[in-house]
């Protein structure tokens, strides 16, 4: 396997609280990978380490065979609270990663006016966080990340807030862009359909302390139809596996 | 869409008629409040000597552009003396001060070594600096300008201080995550998300600045417009003493004002 993305043994003990025990998995380059995981699991711990904001007690990751490392590799993250910085435009919040890792002016002007197009946010991309609505910023946000063609991109439950048809149409975005940029993609979520939905494989979590129960692959085409027979055996397979939440 | 367009045209129309109906309502307050001290002093009811009409001000005002007495200086010569003290301590303030704030919010290691000094100072009202201020730096400008530095440096760090350790941690995590640095993450997340009360620290510190003027100007000075009310009450010129005392009230609004359309323009984000 062309593996992109390699977790090897991750452990993160907070004094005697094992929160997460000897996770290892890889992710292939371009693939999109989905976790579900049961509430207060250690799910944030876990993208806490993959994006480096907290050191492992054990265990590392590795991009491309080096050990990741935000200064060095490309790595975005979505959280599940819209996270658009409230001082910048639109625009501006879709460069920001591309400044910080000090791209050409000229190529960080091409790449958010490709993901503006993308987003189909070109009229709006002068516009405030305050004066959009809370889908609009996450879509920003998601922007942002996708703007950095990052060698990995977590999304934390993304979606969280917006209600189901809100979410079937940005669930269908993320596709899009995905698809577009190539990117590997790591999108943590609890809801099943969802991962579903998404994703090309499904690594499952147990409760705390954290390890990988099982993995399922989806190979469905896409556009993925929920109701379609298959769809519905994957996502009753995997709720039968975790109906111990 | 025409039906739309109309709606909105009309909302526009009622937003206007209000901003008009509450300007006017400020403009009625400032004419009644002029007109009932007028008409309590011309019926004798408060004794002109000791508080004049606004029209006997207005007469002193004018007298005041052209001639020096009783304080020995023209008013425009009072009121630039009075800019520059001030301005000079605030800014002074503001320069150093809102850094600092920030400093000690951000990094771990200002904050344990400056914060202990800091809160000691304090507490220490700016005009119990002034003997001391006497004694190291004399009567001349510095020592007015190191008082209203006083007055406003608090105000300016304290904001800064608290406003950069209420930045989102998610915004930092983003900035992180994105492989900015410490010090990058404090410009471009911490600065930024601090500003709000920045700002109104700077505001808070420029009230200051303009209300510890009098104080400032007791310090032997020869021009100023709190010089003028202590040459004015020396004289028994209530009419000099509520003169400068409206000077300070209306530039002082008049620079607030200035600050408030910067901040507007600087928060428009917000």
């Amino acid at each position: 396997m062309d593996a992109k993305v390699k977790v090897e043994h991750l452990t993160k003990k907070y004094g005697d609280l094992l929160v997460l025990d000897d996770i290892s998995f890889s992710i292939k380059k371009g693939e999109f990978l989905c976790i579900v995981g049961p509430t207060g699991c250690g799910k944030t711990t876990f993208l806490n380490l993959l994006t480096k904001i907290i050191e492992p007690t054990s265990g590392n990751i590795y991009i491309d065979g080096v050990p990741a490392n935000p200064k060095v590799h490309n790595i975005s993250s979505v959280f599940q609270e819209p996270s658009a910085f409230p001082w910048l435009t639109a625009e501006q919040n879709i460069e920001y990663g591309l400044k910080i890792k000090k791209y050409d002016p000229k190529y960080i002007k091409e790449q958010s006016a490709k993901i503006l197009a993308l987003l189909g946010l070109e009229d709006y991309k002068n516009v405030y966080p305050r004066d959009m609505s809370v889908s609009m910023e996450q879509r920003v946000v998601i922007g942002r990340a996708f703007a950095m063609n990052p060698d990995l991109l977590l999304m934390d439950e993304p979606y969280g807030q917006m209600d189901i048809k809100m979410r079937y149409y940005l669930e269908d975005e993320v596709v899009r862009l995905w698809k577009v940029t190539g990117s590997t993609v790591l999108f943590v979520t609890h809801n099943l359909e969802e991962a579903v939905y998404l994703a090309e494989r499904v690594l499952v979590l147990t409760n705390k302390p954290a390890t990988i129960k099982t993995e399922i692959q989806v190979d469905l085409e896409r556009p993925r139809k929920v109701s379609s027979p298959e769809f519905v055996e994957i996502r009753k397979e995997l709720t039968d596996m975790i109906k111990w939440w | 869409m025409n039906d739309l367009k109309k709606l909105q045209l009309e909302n526009k129309k009622a937003e206007n008629r209000n901003t008009f109906k509450l300007r006017m309502l400020t403009v009625i307050t400032i004419i009644l409040f002029f007109g009932i001290w007028q008409f309590v002093v011309d019926q004798g009811i408060v004794d002109s000597r000791t508080l004049p009409s606004p029209v006997k001000i207005y007469e002193t005002f004018l007298v005041k552009l052209t001639k020096k007495a009783p304080d020995g200086n023209l008013l425009s010569t009072n009121i630039l003396a009075s800019l520059q003290v001030s301005l000079y301590g605030f800014f002074s303030a503001v320069i150093i001060g809102v850094p600092l704030g920030l400093l000690m919010g951000w990094y771990k290691i200002m904050d344990k070594t400056l914060t202990p000094i800091f809160e000691i100072i304090r507490p220490i009202p700016p005009i119990a600096w002034i003997p001391i201020v006497v004694v190291w730096m004399g009567v001349g400008l510095s020592a007015k300008v190191l008082i209203i530095f006083f007055s406003a440096f608090v105000p300016c760090v304290i904001n800064s201080y608290t406003g950069i350790q209420l930045t989102n941690k998610t915004f930092i995590n983003v900035s992180q995550t994105f492989g900015a640095n410490n010090f990058t993450t404090f410009i471009r997340v911490g600065v930024p998300s601090s500003l709000p009360m920045v700002m109104t620290g700077i505001k808070i510190a420029l009230g200051n600045s303009w209300s510890t003027l009098v104080a400032a100007e007791m310090l032997a000075a020869s021009a100023g417009l709190g010089f003028m009310i202590q040459m004015g009450r020396q004289f028994a010129r209530a009419d000099v003493v509520v003169l400068g005392m409206v000077l300070i009230g209306v530039l002082g609004a008049v620079l607030s004002f200035i600050f408030s359309s910067l901040e507007k323009y600087l928060l428009r984000w917000k």
